[in-house]
């Protein structure tokens, strides 16, 4: 553990052992709140999206963040999400009968990765065909690297209004999906506001989109690289397939500059003291490399049992659509390498462009080739 | 063995109803944690160790006997 300067010029603490990642996740003398002076941001822009948005699980500590993530939990559970398998496999199989019939070479970024996590929040969340399309053009606006601050709030702007006159829609006429749900349960009853649900809402799409597409091409690239393992997931029956995407999502750890807490106590972490009101950088991605964890941890392998990586987060906020992300995923990969066996990258390695200084790590786009 | 659960800390993760579905599962209304067997047997024993160990809320704990 030591201490660090960030972007702002402020110092915080690197937390990067396993079990002290965890330790701080989980303690609640750990603060996410965006508002406390000494939280540290992992850019102006990070700061001032969690401020901003109210209700915000991301910003919120127990016990509102607890009651806000069960008016949402209702949806992501396991059952709930793996009866989604077979319209997510239908999604792949369209978007993989589409990219075949594509030009090449194909950027699979846009043509996949981004297209399957895109659609099932639509779907999930009640958003109809005719209205998909501005809602993707928004929602990309939002994880491209590319876009400006005003193009950020404008489209943030426009899709939580957009969402507060679906869910206003849904009170009258409700039908089976997650804004129904909500509209019934929590609108109807006065519990929250329909701009408040909106608001919430808006989240899951922020969280799911460039996390989930991200993964998929990185993991295109990993698997690629590792013939011997590509093999055995190519070839692994649904078993071998959620184990290697474990190990895929535990040395990935896409979401690459840590998660953020700030101290509202003294607390000793590890044998260092952290003082009230100093920042925490909770640094997971170091942490699933730790070999008291992990075994040889530098090591690419789709056979070891990874299940206990921090790939999304730990404690009170850990990923809510981590069954989800799973599912697709899994079928996203193993798809994808079954049905074009041949896939390859259309550039030399060193030509991608990684994206560094994103929130998270990821790809501008990934032209490939079969 | 013999298992508790903390509904009250519990997210829904649903991690432990994965792992260790004649165990564990979860409540419809917001997917917390439901204890479905109290004192399973050793068949169970490996996925109920690794259920405590990735519970994100700590929310399981198991006692001898
Ligand atoms: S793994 Fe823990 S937090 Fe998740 S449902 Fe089970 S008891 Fe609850």
């Amino acid at each position: 553990m030591s201490k660090v300067r960030i972007w702002d010029g402020r110092e915080a603490w690197l937390v990067t052992r396993y079990d002290d990642v965890r330790f701080v996740l989980r303690d609640q003398r750990f603060s996410v709140n965006p508002h406390h002076p000494g939280w540290p941001p992992m850019s102006a822009g990070q700061g001032a999206t969690r401020r901003d948005l109210k209700p915000n699980i991301f910003a919120l500590d127990n016990p509102v963040h607890n009651e806000l993530r069960r008016m949402q939990s209702a949806d992501f559970r396991i059952a709930q999400i793996e009866g989604w398998r077979p319209r997510v496999q239908q999604l792949v199989d369209e978007a993989i009968d589409a990219m075949l019939e594509m030009p090449k070479p194909v950027d699979l970024w846009e043509a996949f990765a981004l297209k399957i996590p895109s659609i099932v929040i639509c779907e999930l969340l009640g958003v109809a065909y005719e209205d998909s399309e501005f809602f993707q053009h928004h929602s990309d606006r939002l994880v491209k690297t590319g876009s400006t601050s005003e193009e950020i709030g404008e489209s943030m702007d426009a899709l939580r209004g957009f969402l507060r006159d679906l869910v206003e829609k849904k009170v009258v006429t409700p039908t089976e999906d997650i804004l129904s749900r909500m509209a019934t349960q929590q609108v109807k009853e006065g519990l929250l506001t329909a701009s408040e649900v909106a608001d919430l809402c808006v989240m899951l799409l922020i969280a799911g989109h460039d996390t989930t597409s991200n993964t998929i091409c990185l993991a295109t690239i990993l698997l690629l690289q590792h013939p011997d393992q590509l093999e055995k997931f190519r070839n692994g029956d649904d078993e071998v397939v959620a184990k290697g995407v474990e190990e895929i999502l535990r040395f990935l750890d896409v979401p690459h500059l840590g998660r953020r807490r700030v101290a509202l106590e003294d607390v000793e972490v590890g044998g260092q003291l952290i003082r009230a009101g100093e920042g925490v950088i909770a640094a997971q991605m170091i942490a699933d490399r730790d070999e008291t964890a992990f075994e040889d941890p530098d090591k690419f392998d789709i056979d070891r049992d990874a299940r206990h990586h921090l790939g999304f987060g730990f404690g009170t906020h850990q990923c809510l659509g981590q069954p989800l992300v799973r599912v697709e995923v899994q079928i996203a990969l193993a798809t994808l390498f079954r049905r074009i066996p041949t896939l390859q990258l259309a550039v030399p390695m060193e030509e991608i462009r990684f994206d560094y200084d994103a929130l998270v790590y990821g790809v501008h786009e990934l032209p490939m080739t079969w | 063995m013999k298992i508790k659960v903390d509904q009250h800390n519990c997210i829904g993760a649903g991690n432990c109803a994965q792992l260790a579905p004649k165990v564990f599962s979860q409540r419809e209304e917001d997917g917390v944690v439901i204890l479905l067997d109290e004192t399973p047997g050793d068949s169970e024993a490996e996925d109920v160790a690794k259920a405590v160990k990735i519970c994100p809320a700590q929310a399981i704990s198991v006692s001898e006997g």
